[in-house]
C-alpha cells in the first residue's frame, strides 16, 4: 500500500508485472480425451465478446461490457449460474480490474466486490475463491500465455492437484481473460469430464 | 517530405479538425468518413472543433515512460468535447487543481521528444478555462 505511485490511485503493487512465461493446453474431442489422460476436463463454455478499443469511448469506465457479455454467454452455454462455480481465475491486470471482474461476472453486485474481497470471501475457504494461482499480479503477466495459465490453474484445482492452494471440492471453474484494456474478453467454464 | 511536414498535413494532428454527419448531427474526432448510425444515408462533412469540453475522469501519472518522464507528475484525463466526442489528453494544471466536471479548453503544446536530438511531437492538451 506504500509502494511507488504509478497512476493515482494505482501504486506499483496494484499493477501486474509484464513477464516472460509459457503455458500450454492439449485440446481433444471429448470421446478421444481418455487416450491422452485419465483425468480429462470438459469445456462447458467458451465465450468471447468485444467492445471499443479506446477506453474513452466506453459506456462506463467501472464496467467492462465485454466481460459482462462474455460471462452471460458462458453461463447460458453451460446452463449454469454463478452459484455453480467453485472458483474463478480473473484478469487482474490491476487490482481494480479484479474488483470490477468479480462484479461484471455476476459474483457480486456493482460496488460491493471491494468489501467482499476485504472480508475474505475470495480467499481459499471463502464463498468464491478468486485467483488461487496468484493471478496476473502475483504470478506475472506473460500477456499471450496468461489465459492458458488460467486454464492450467483451474485444471490443477479440478484434478485435486493444487497442493497448498487446493480448494476443497473443486468441481467447476471459470477463467476470465481480457485483451486491449477490455476491447476483448474471453470466459471459459470447465468441469471434470 | 519531412516527418514534421507530413504531420502538418494530418487534419486532426495539429488542428482539431474532425467530421460530422449532417443527417444525425453526430460529431467524430478523430475524423470518420462514414457514419456508423446512418450508414449509407449519412452525409459526412469536415468540422473544426471549438476545443471546449468537460473532464469525465482523470488520473495523475507519477511513473511515466521516458518520453513523458519530464512532465511527471501530470494530469491525464478523459475529456468530453462539447460537440460529443471524447478524447484522452493531458491537462496542464497542478495535480491538486483537477476535478471531475472541470471545464477545459484545448491548447497546442509539446507532447513529447524523441531523445536529445529527435523529433519534437506537438499536439493537443487542455487547460482549465477558469
Ligand atoms: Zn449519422
Amino acid at each position: 500500500m506504500k509502494s511507488t505511485m504509478v497512476a493515482d490511485p494505482l501504486r506499483l503493487f496494484d499493477c501486474s508485472p509484464i513477464t516472460d512465461g509459457a503455458a500450454a493446453v492439449i485440446v481433444a474431442p471429448l470421446d478421444r480425451a481418455r487416450e491422452f489422460t485419465d483425468t480429462p476436463i470438459k469445456v462447458l463454455a467458451s465465450a468471447q465478446a468485444s467492445d471499443t478499443i479506446t477506453l474513452h469511448d466506453r459506456r462506463d469506465i467501472s464496467t467492462l461490457d465485454a466481460t459482462v457479455a462474455a460471462g452471460q454467454k458462458a453461463f447460458r452455454m453451460a446452463k449454469l449460474t454463478h452459484k455453480d462455480i467453485d472458483m474463478v481465475e480473473v484478469h487482474d491486470c490491476f487490482s481494480i480490474a479484479e474488483i470490477c471482474a468479480i462484479e461484471d461476472l455476476g459474483f457480486c453486485r456493482k460496488g460491493t466486490a471491494g468489501k467482499f474481497t476485504a472480508d475474505g470471501e475470495t480467499a481459499l475457504g471463502g464463498k468464491i475463491p478468486v485467483n488461487t494461482s496468484g493471478g496476473l499480479k502475483a504470478c506475472g503477466h506473460p500477456v499471450g500465455a496468461t489465459g492458458i495459465k488460467q486454464v492450467y490453474e483451474i485444471v490443477k484445482q479440478i484434478r485435486n492437484d493444487a497442493g497448498k492452494r487446493q480448494i476443497d471440492g473443486a468441481d467447476i471453474g471459470m477463467t476470465h481473460n481480457v485483451g486491449g484494456t477490455g476491447a476483448t474478453a474471453v470466459v471459459h467454464i470447465l468441469r471434470r469430464a | 517530405m519531412s516527418v514534421a511536414r507530413f504531420w502538418r498535413k494530418i487534419p486532426q494532428r495539429y488542428n482539431m479538425i474532425g467530421t460530422k454527419c449532417e443527417t444525425c448531427h453526430r460529431h467524430f474526432f478523430p475524423p470518420r468518413s462514414f457514419c456508423p448510425d446512418c450508414r449509407r444515408n449519412g452525409r459526412i462533412v469536415d468540422h473544426k472543433f471549438a476545443g471546449f469540453g468537460t473532464i469525465i475522469t482523470y488520473t495523475v501519472i507519477h511513473t511515466a515512460n521516458e518520453q513523458f518522464e519530464a512532465f511527471t507528475p501530470y494530469v491525464l484525463a478523459i475529456v468530453k468535447l462539447d460537440e460529443g466526442p471524447r478524447m484522452t489528453a493531458q491537462v496542464v494544471c497542478r495535480p491538486d487543481e483537477v476535478k471531475i466536471g472541470m471545464r477545459v479548453k484545448s491548447v497546442f503544446r509539446r507532447i513529447a521528444t524523441d531523445g536529445e536530438s529527435g523529433i519534437i511531437h506537438y499536439g493537443t492538451k487542455f487547460v482549465p478555462t477558469g
